[in-house]
Parts: C-alpha cells; sequence; structure tokens
C-alpha cells in the first residue's frame, strides 16, 4: 500500500517534468534569424519588450510570474493592479457569501420539503425548470434589478449553488431511515430535538455532498461571472491580464483558480469525511 | 383487568383485500413474558407495531395500564429487529439518548450513570464509546436491548431481536435476556421464529395462524418452572411435550385454524401430566 502511494508519486512528478519539458522545447525561440530579428524591430517599435511578443510563453516565464505575484500578495496601486491574495479575497469573499445565503436558504427549505412529500411534489416542477438554467443567465436580469455589481455575483453565486444543496437536503432528509425516526416516536422526542438529533446527522453526509458539488460549481462560476461584471476578483484578473496581453499572467492566474478549487474540494470532502458514518 | 388487554384487534392494508389477521383477542399479565409465534407475513409485526403505536389497527381496541393506546410513548420499549441504533453515535450516546428523552431534567452524570448501568448489564461496559458499525451483530442486539430497559418502560415490546444472530451467540444473549427479566419482573412481548427460545422465555407462547385474515389459534402455557435455564430444559419430558405441541402446530395446523367465529383461543399445558424433574423443580 505504501510502496504503491510512492510509486504514484514518482510517476505523478515523472509526468509533470515531461510535460514541462515539452512544453520548454516547444517554446523555444525559432533561430530563423532574419524573421526573429525583424519581429524584434516590429516590437521596439510598438514599444514592447521583444520578450513578450514571442508567442506561447516558456515555463520559465510561468516560473518567474509565479515569483513575482506571489512575492507581493498583498499589493494595492490602484484597480489594475491588485495582488492576488486581494483577488482571490474578493472572490472567495463572494462566493463565501453567496454560498452562506444558499444554505440559510437550501436547509431549511429543503427539510421541509424532505419531510412533506405533498410540498415535494408541489415544488418538484420549479426546482426541475430552474435547476438547468446556467447562471449566468440571471446576470442581466441580477444586474438590473439589484443594480450593483458586487451584489450580481453574489446573487449569482446563490442561484448556482442553492440546487444542489436542496436537492440533496430534501433526497436525505426524506430518506433517513424508517427505523431510526421509529426509535425517535417511541421515545417521544420532540420535532425540532428530532430534527437535530437524527434527521440532520442522518442525512449530513447526503447535504455535504450536495454543498460539495455547490462549490465546485460556485467556483467554476465567479470566475466567468467576474470576467462578466469585472472590478475585482480572480475571474477580472485573467481577464485584465488578457488585455494586457500578458499570457504568463494569464496561466499564473489559471493555476491558482486550479490550485484554490483544489483546496475548496479537499475541505468539502474532510468535512464529508467528518459526518459520515458506516451502518 | 389485564395489564395489557387486546379486544378485537384487525388491520387491513387495502380497502378491498382480506385483512391481514382480524378477531385478534389476548391478554398479558404485569411481569409475565409473552412470545408470539406464527409463519412470516402472518402478521406478528404488524400486531407488536400497534402496540407499540407506530401502526393503527383497522378495527379493536387496545388497552395497556387502564388506558388505551394511542401513538407511540415511553411507556413502551421497542427493541427492533434491526436493532435501529444510530450508526453516528457511540453505543453510550445510542442509550443516553433513550435516558434523556425519558428524563429530560435529569443531570448529565446521572444520564450517563444510567446508560452505563444498562450497558453494563448487558454486559458492554468495555464497548461504551465504540461506534455500533465496530459491534458484532450479537453486541449491537445487546445496545438495543439496553436502550429499551434504560428508560425502564412498563412493558418492552421485542420483535425477533435475535433472529440475525448464529445460535451460539443467540444462546449467550437469551441468557443474558432471561437473566435480566427475572431480575427485572418485566413485562414482554416477544416476536421469535424460534420455538426452543420461546420455551425459554416464556410464560405464554401464542400461537398464529397464517394469513389472511390470521388469528391467535391457541394459547400455549409453559408448564416448565419458571426458573429455567437453557441446560435444564431439555432434561425435563415437559419440554419435549411442549415442543411437539409447537412443532405441530406450524407444520401442520398453523393452515387450517379453527372454525371462524371462535374468539377466544383456548388455552392449552401440554405436559401437565408429566411430573415435574427433581432438578428443576428445586
Ligand atoms: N405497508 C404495507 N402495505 C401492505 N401490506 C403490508 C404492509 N406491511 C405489511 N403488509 C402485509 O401484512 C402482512 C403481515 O406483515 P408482518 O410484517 O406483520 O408479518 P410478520 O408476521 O411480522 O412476518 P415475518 O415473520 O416475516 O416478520 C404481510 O402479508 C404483508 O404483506
Ligand atoms: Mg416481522
Amino acid at each position: 500500500m505504501k510502496n504503491e502511494h510512492w510509486k504514484s508519486l514518482l510517476l505523478s512528478v515523472v509526468l509533470f517534468a515531461f510535460f514541462i519539458g515539452v512544453w520548454f522545447v516547444a517554446t523555444q525561440p525559432k533561430e530563423s534569424a532574419q524573421q526573429a530579428a525583424a519581429q524584434d524591430e516590429y516590437a521596439a517599435l510598438m514599444g514592447k519588450g521583444a520578450a513578450k511578443s514571442g508567442g506561447f510563453p516558456p515555463p520559465q516565464e510561468i516560473g518567474k510570474a509565479i515569483v513575482t505575484h506571489l512575492s507581493d500578495p498583498f499589493k494595492d496601486n490602484g484597480p489594475n493592479d491588485k495582488g492576488i491574495a486581494i483577488q482571490l479575497g474578493h472572490s472567495l469573499g463572494r462566493v463565501g457569501l453567496g454560498f452562506a445565503l444558499a444554505i440559510l436558504v437550501a436547509l431549511p427549505l429543503g427539510f421541509t420539503i424532505g419531510m412533506s412529500p405533498l410540498l415535494h411534489r408541489a415544488l418538484d416542477p420549479f426546482i426541475q425548470v430552474l435547476k438547468p438554467i446556467s447562471p449566468l443567465a440571471w446576470m442581466p436580469l441580477a444586474l438590473y434589478t439589484i443594480k450593483d455589481s458586487d451584489l450580481s455575483g453574489i446573487f449569482v453565486i446563490f442561484i448556482c449553488s442553492v440546487w444542489p444543496m436542496l436537492i440533496n437536503t430534501a433526497f436525505g432528509v426524506a430518506n433517513v431511515r424508517k427505523d431510526w425516526l421509529n426509535v425517535a416516536r417511541t421515545l417521544e422526542v420532540k420535532p425540532l430535538r428530532k430534527a437535530l438529533t437524527v434527521i440532520l446527522p442522518a442525512a449530513a453526509p447526503t447535504i455535504l455532498t450536495g454543498m460539495r458539488i455547490s462549490m465546485g460549481i460556485a467556483w467554476l462560476v465567479i470566475v466567468a461571472a467576474e470576467m462578466l461584471v469585472g472590478g475585482t476578483g480572480v475571474g477580472y484578473f485573467v481577464w485584465n491580464e488578457w488585455n494586457n496581453l500578458a499570457l504568463p499572467n494569464v496561466i499564473f492566474a489559471i493555476l491558482v483558480i486550479g490550485v484554490v478549487g483544489m483546496i475548496l474540494d479537499r475541505c468539502f470532502a474532510g468535512l464529508q469525511k467528518l459526518v459520515s458514518y458506516t451502518e | 383487568m389485564a395489564f395489557l388487554q387486546v379486544d378485537n384487534l384487525a388491520k387491513s392494508y387495502t380497502g378491498n383485500d382480506a385483512p391481514v389477521f382480524e378477531n385478534v383477542n389476548f391478554s398479558i399479565e404485569k411481569g409475565e413474558f409473552v412470545c408470539i409465534i406464527g409463519h412470516s407475513g402472518c402478521g406478528k409485526t404488524t400486531i407488536l407495531n400497534a402496540l407499540a403505536g407506530l401502526e393503527n389497527a383497522s378495527a379493536g381496541n387496545l388497552i395497556m395500564d387502564g388506558r388505551e393506546v394511542v401513538g407511540p410513548g415511553l411507556d413502551r420499549g421497542v427493541v427492533f429487529q434491526s436493532h435501529a441504533l444510530m450508526p453516528w453515535m457511540s453505543v453510550i450516546d445510542n442509550v443516553k439518548f433513550g435516558v434523556r428523552s425519558r428524563w429530560p431534567d435529569w443531570s448529565k452524570a446521572q444520564i450517563e450513570a444510567q446508560a452505563t448501568q444498562y450497558l453494563e448489564m448487558v454486559g458492554l461496559g468495555h464497548a461504551l464509546h465504540k461506534k455500533p458499525s465496530m459491534l458484532s451483530g450479537g453486541m449491537k442486539q445487546r445496545v438495543g436491548i439496553a436502550r429499551a430497559f434504560a428508560i425502564q418502560p412498563k412493558m418492552l415490546l421485542l420483535d425477533e431481536p435475535f433472529g440475525a444472530l448464529d445460535a451460539l451467540t443467540r444462546g449467550t444473549i437469551q441468557d443474558e435476556l432471561l437473566k435480566i427479566v427475572q431480575a427485572t419482573e418485566q413485562t414482554v412481548f416477544m416476536i421469535t421464529h424460534d420455538v426452543d427460545e420461546a420455551i425459554l422465555l416464556s410464560d405464554r407462547i401464542l400461537l398464529m395462524s397464517n394469513g389472511p385474515r390470521a388469528r391467535i389459534a391457541e394459547i400455549v402455557q409453559v408448564t416448565l418452572p419458571r426458573r429455567r435455564t437453557r441446560h435444564d430444559m431439555h432434561h425435563d419430558p415437559r419440554f419435549y411435550r411442549i415442543r411437539n405441541h409447537l412443532v405441530d402446530f406450524l407444520v401442520s395446523r398453523s393452515k387450517d385454524p379453527k372454525p371462524a367465529g371462535e374468539i377466544h383461543p383456548p388455552v392449552v399445558r401440554p405436559g401437565e401430566d408429566e411430573p415435574l424433574t427433581a432438578s428443576l423443580a428445586a
């Protein structure tokens, strides 16, 4: 088992090194001197450094970008020059708020729907129609009614995270084992105590699965939403660097988005493990 | 009047189908241990659930301790066939959950003491903080028994509590249950498929005919002395008389119950004429 673990790790490292190597070779500056000279001249004319114009950036430039950005993550020199930590903070703040709102709505509502088959059937058509709508489709409506780009972003996160949570909560609550409910009934457990000590822990793994899915979607959506709305956040950072044609920065941001997404997912996996039980 | 009185109980699930059982009449005295035996699907669990208040009967009356049974309550402790422990709670928390429900005003220490006491009684003092998933089937069942006993109900309802256990474990827990019941003078109603188990534990055994329209066909009085052990029981000729009577009923007479109209089942005492063996009588 331990051996397997090391083997897979070694293979990952080898694959990564191979990938970087191929990348490095593929992005070597072309030694067709004339063209290069002409390009250099053109670049000088345009007032840009030679390095910047050379097609897809090689890995060492990404490395440089990573070092520069991570050496001063909290810088704040106006709207177009903020450190990555500040941008991440904005994005995570929006995701956190929208997600928290979604929990506030989805948990109680999911509980009610899960407990009442009647309500479940009554609300199901609405949920089925609303669920598949791309959260970004709500954006214009949100901007028009809320008239605030920040709040609109939060709303979009809310609307995309609420469905998986709602559906999973309702499902988890509706499928709590009859035996456990019967135990609670024979012990004359009051409704609130029953909800908190029997139904909630019984449904918690399902609920957290819903939350994990929601968080995954929210992190996908926030980048797109911030590109659309602009101002702050990693999505805006990507968009801004693209407008600057600073591809190393764009690639750096992509890496950051991936890593942060992974960390968020790991957090929820940890929470899931915390509430899971084996029967 | 008996402690528990069941009058003309009937249950049908869908309106036009024949009822699962009807005209079920029996009573249980305080401190009595009563088993019910019958073929699968005759409605034993349904009767137990009605006694527990978890299910409503279609007709008939249930009176316990002078009051009509409506809905489940803390005066009846139920041991479920599938043990029904909450897997996210430790063993002791499962029992404490019941104790706290029964006595909400008790202090933490009191609740803890009560739960520990009953878990020790079923021999689980060493496993208080384990999760149910880490226990064997027999241990889980004992936690279920401790949970039901710890709320000190007026009556215990057990639905095939040992059905899923191997013969060896079953024997051990039967002995434990016997000891506890004899010490606490509990009133117990228990479903079982095991004829020997019924003879070992009960004062009386209700024999149920096959459904639909199942009824209590006969009530067998266990003529063995009350203080009995699994070991000694086998040396008593009465044991075989009772056993043969039960098996005979299950094999050949359960399909063909007494003609309809007979409402109060006859009481039989197999082996009454046999002398008690000396070792048991002592
Ligand atoms: N919810 C239900 N809807 C319709 N019929 C039911 C329902 N529950 C039980 N029954 C029927 O009632 C009858 C009695 O069921 P019950 O579970 O009481 O049997 P049982 O005697 O406990 O059987 P076993 O020994 O197998 O546990 C069965 O024939 C079953 O088909
Ligand atoms: Mg049953």
